[in-house]
């Protein structure tokens, strides 16, 4: 095998390329309760009884058009389930070990990812209670929401 | 939701190759490796290129930075001056690919139609590739990419931490113990039930219980299908396999929601929507007792385990017992994947492809030190990507399920 390979030249290359994406109003709006009043919202669904957050323009389900419909969610939540992350990798948040977890917000059906900390990983359970600490710093993404810790 | 599906034409499997799966091929480019999956493929076939009308080619997006890899691989693939379509749809590329090839015969717009999934991962990178699918806005910055822990937290909240992990990794051992006999296996270890213990407590922990023996590799490696109408397929071909149906469950790109959206009431996962919806409009009762083999799209053994369920329609701990009895291996009550799986081998583009060619292969019989006892007259493929979307392929020795139709 490695001698089918002998004088097979490999060409080295790089890509780095910038880019933009675009939030929209319903995504822009979420972005700046989060940064300027440390809200978190979700919009509903009222056909299919759904509380999504992030937010969307549309319920993936029906497709009704759902962008104006904000509720406000809890600062608290609860850890649905989680991973220890082990690996390290360039596009992670932390360094490993740390813990990404799904939390259900108070008043949302959906649960999204977010880091958790404050807390041995080894500690971490399904059903604990966690609470959003929010930026000192403004970085204008979901980073705003910094990270979870236990209540 | 379950529309009748009614096939203008039949469609067969006439043609099947694969290069070898390994993590370097610095032997050949991109358009040289997948002339060697052409190649076999025409000869598996028996046909040239004249005989090809249309060429369906597919990779992941940004895998290997290539832009319109089509078009340079038209030395590779035969495609000059031919009908040429690219499709890529994330994991599933291979299966969709197939499904497009499929339906292009059907419509009766082409006769003869050469399906090219490919991907040199080695000369990309995966992850970087991989993460760009999620939301620049909400969880690009938080996710971990193609490793999750998530199913093997829930299995293991399910069923107990001893046997879910057990269970995982005897489904390991069983698919490298597959491998093996599987030339074109990119890994195979060789692995044994004594070892059992050991790689549940010491193999690296990537994320969660997911550990880096249940994970798939970067595979580089082609594999291409050659389809024809039932008039061209029986006037070209001794052993026809026929296509008899397939479906594409689509979904939501999102890390959050991949699960469920609703963790109290989880819903039924694209794989379970699919398999039930397949097997309903096909009047397929009990898919462990209809089919003579499976190859599975499975980028984990946890998932492998998880999904067995689904595509099965499994209840309860059936799928561990099934696992416990052997069940899945060759020789066993229904053996998934005999060609080693996903975790013996993974170049993208090409998986889901594979998962049918090998499929086919196991129809015709000629699958070699892998083929399954027995008469292989029902196969089932399938396909996986992203956060979850699924295509199911249903494959037959015979036409004659029509005859309950007509």
């Amino acid at each position: 095998m490695n001698q089918e390979n002998k004088d097979c030249y490999v060409v080295d290359g790089k890509l780095a390329l910038p880019y933009q994406y675009f939030a929209g109003r319903t995504g822009s709006r979420f972005l700046i309760s989060l940064r300027d009043k440390k809200k978190i919202f979700g919009v509903k669904c009222n056909k299919c009884d759904k509380v999504f957050v992030p937010p969307r323009q549309t319920c993936e389900r029906c497709f009704e058009n759902i962008s104006n419909n904000w509720v406000e969610l809890s600062d608290t939540g609860e850890i649905v389930n989680f991973s220890v992350v082990r690996y390290e990798g360039k596009h992670l948040p932390r360094k490993p070990p740390f813990v990404l977890a799904l939390i259900k917000l108070g008043g949302a059906d959906t649960p999204m990812t977010h880091i958790v900390e404050g807390i041995e990983p080894e500690k971490v359970e399904v059903g604990m209670k966690v609470k959003a600490t929010f930026s000192d710093e403004p970085t204008n993404t979901i980073l705003d929401l910094d990270h979870f810790e236990p209540v | 939701m379950n529309k009748k599906h009614k096939k203008n034409r039949n469609v067969a499997i006439i043609g099947v190759g694969q290069t070898v799966y390994s993590s370097h091929r610095e032997d050949v480019n991109q358009p040289e490796m997948i002339h060697e999956a052409v190649s076999l493929a025409l000869k598996d076939a028996g046909l040239t290129m004249d005989d090809i009308d249309c060429v369906v080619h597919g990779n992941m997006e940004l895998f290997e930075m290539v832009h319109q890899p089509d078009m340079w691989h038209t030395i590779g693939d035969g495609a000059y001056g031919k009908s040429a379509f690219r499709l890529t749809t994330g994991g599933t590329t291979g299966a969709t690919l197939v499904s497009a090839a499929d339906n292009l015969v059907a419509s009766g717009m082409y006769d003869v139609v050469m399906a090219v999934g490919f991907e040199k991962l080695q000369e990309g990178h995966t992850t970087g590739g991989i993460t760009n699918m999620a939301d620049p806005l909400w969880t690009r910055h938080l996710q971990t990419g193609a490793l999750t822990g998530a199913t093997a937290s829930y299995m293991i909240q399910e069923f107990g931490e001893e046997r879910a992990k057990r269970a995982a990794m005897k489904h390991r051992i069983d698919m490298d113990k597959h491998a093996v006999l599987n030339p074109n296996s990119h890994r195979s270890f060789g692995l044994d039930y004594d070892q059992m213990d050991d790689l549940i407590k010491n193999s690296p922990q990537l994320a969660g219980e997911l550990r880096l023996i249940h994970m798939c590799s970067q595979s580089d490696g082609a594999c291409v299908v050659i389809m024809a109408s039932e008039e061209k397929a029986k006037k070209l071909s001794n052993k026809p396999v026929w296509i008899r149906d397939h479906i594409t469950i689509h979904r939501e790109e999102n890390f959050s929601t991949m699960f469920t959206y609703d963790m109290d009431e989880r819903d039924p996962t694209t794989h379970r929507v699919a398999a039930e919806r397949l097997f309903e409009r096909n009047g397929i009762k009990d898919p462990v007792e209809y089919f003579n083999v499976f190859e599975m799209y499975d980028p984990s053994s946890w998932w492998g385990l998880d999904w067995l369920r689904d595509f099965f329609l499994l209840e309860g701990d059936e799928v561990l017992t099934m696992v416990e009895s052997d069940d899945f291996k060759i020789g066993g009550k229904i053996p998934v994947n005999p060609s080693g799986g996903v975790t013996s081998a993974n170049p993208i583009g090409a998986t889901a492809m594979i998962r049918v060619a090998e499929a086919a292969l196991q129809v015709r019989g000629d699958a070699g030190g892998h083929q399954v006892p027995g008469e292989v007259n029902h196969a089932l493929a399938s396909g996986f990507g992203g956060t979850y979307w699924t295509v199911l392929f249903m494959l037959e020795k015979n036409l004659d399920w029509q005859k309950g139709e007509q």
